[in-house]
């Protein structure tokens, strides 16, 4: 069973995202911001990460860049989950190393099929 | 392109009419004339979506159930008020690269097998039948857009056609909602091939050119569409009785080159015209059998 890492400062969207990941047969842990999300892939690097944008301490778009630095950070495959949906943010994500992007709100299918894109369902 | 079967014929109301056999005589009537319409085929456990699908138009209408709706288009013969019915009634489940299968078989094998056969006239005429909204027919024209520098030179033609005219206009529009393009469709091509329009994405002008689309029943003749060598009719053959399952089977053989593809939904078959078709490695995905030759003796 794979782990997704759910990174996103809103605890509501953090519980729905583990509900709808869980539905889909993954493990699922969860942090509140970049800085701690890096903490926990010090501890273990999940397969997944679902990384919101905009958040306290460190933003979504510098945990991806620190995370692609640290040591086994190229394998996870992250996935944005954002409300930010100009075309300039999501060119920006993929270019910095993202493998796909959600744009909020978002249910189960666009979860499944974002995750079926790369490979993971 | 237009819808060939009259809607027309009265029929005499039930003698007396509780709430429940006035629906049921409603919706049996309703039925029959879809049917002969459309060909498409209602269960009896279908009466709570008809009417459900169906309420829109009577709100709008000022009629109050079934019963009355189908005596007004009967009264009047109505074709706006036909054409209302069969934008609720046909509005299908569609999404780009639906299903995922089919599409890469295409990219893969078919699309390779097709350039290399076709190589000397160079041309490819594929035709998405029941393209809804069109998702599916942009899915394929971003497939030969990214096979571009191969098919230099090449006559391509992507027609789309449904029954609804409704779903035509927005396909023709190519613009879609924050969901629908999340289902199917990877961030590459959402970036490759859309862009904003207010809160919506639409499909790029130079992608939107390469796909046609007009309204067209499968209960109809195709002959004036002309020759095929893909056909996607996905997920609107089952909706069909058996006998106008034969029908459209049979007519989309008809407009299929000798060694065309035709591509079904993943739980449809070819059975009721099984000798026009032959299977492929690829499963929903059939081969136009080589029709037979006249000998004289």
């Amino acid at each position: 069973m794979k782990q997704v890492l759910v990174v996103d400062d809103s605890a509501v969207i953090r519980k729905v995202a583990r509900r709808i990941l869980e539905g889909l047969h993954f493990r699922t842990s969860e942090a509140p911001d970049g800085k701690l999300g890096l903490a926990e892939c010090e501890k273990m690097m999940p397969d997944v990460i679902l990384l919101d944008w905009n958040m306290p301490e460190m933003d979504g778009l510098e945990f991806l860049c620190a995370l692609r630095k640290m040591p086994g950070g190229t394998t996870p495959k992250v996935v944005f989950c954002t409300t930010e949906n100009e075309i300039g943010h999501i060119a920006r994500a993929m270019h910095a190393g993202a493998d796909e992007y959600i744009m909020k709100p978002f249910d189960q299918n666009i979860v499944r099929s974002k995750f079926q894109e790369i490979g993971l369902v | 392109m237009r819808n060939t079967v009259a809607w027309s014929q009265r029929e005499a109301a039930p003698v007396s009419s509780g709430d429940d056999s006035r629906a049921s005589f409603a919706f049996a009537r309703f039925r029959r004339r879809w049917t002969a319409l459309t060909g498409a085929a209602l269960g009896d456990d279908k009466r709570s979506a008809v009417e459900r699908r169906l309420g829109s138009v009577m709100r709008a209408h000022d009629v109050s159930d079934l019963f009355e709706l189908t005596e007004l288009i009967e009264r009047n013969g109505n074709e706006a008020l036909i054409e209302e019915a069969i934008d609720a009634m046909t509005t299908g489940e569609t999404s780009f690269f639906r299903d995922r299968a089919p599409f890469e078989a295409f990219r893969a094998r078919i699309l390779p097998e097709l350039m290399a056969t076709r190589g000397r006239e160079r041309r490819l005429r594929i035709w998405c039948a029941a393209v809804s909204t069109g998702q599916e027919a942009y899915s394929l024209a971003m497939m030969l857009d990214e096979a571009a520098r191969d098919l230099r030179g090449w006559s391509l033609e992507i027609l789309g056609t449904d029954i609804s005219g409704a779903a035509i206009e927005t396909a023709r529009k190519g613009i879609y909602t924050h969901f629908e393009v999340q289902q199917g469709l990877s961030t590459t091509h959402l970036l490759r091939y859309f862009h904003r329009e207010e809160e919506s994405w639409r499909v790029n002008e130079h992608l939107r050119a390469r796909v046609a689309f007009g309204q067209f029943n499968l209960l109809s003749s195709p002959a004036e569409l002309g020759a095929f060598d893909v056909i996607l009719c996905r997920n609107a053959v089952t909706n069909f009785a058996p006998e106008a399952r034969r029908g459209v089977l049979e007519r989309l053989a008809g407009t299929l080159v000798e060694d065309g593809y035709l591509f079904l939904g993943d739980a449809e078959t070819v059975d009721e015209a099984a000798t026009s078709f032959t299977p492929t490695a690829h499963a929903s995905v059939w081969r136009r059998r080589a029709r037979p030759r006249l000998s004289l003796v």
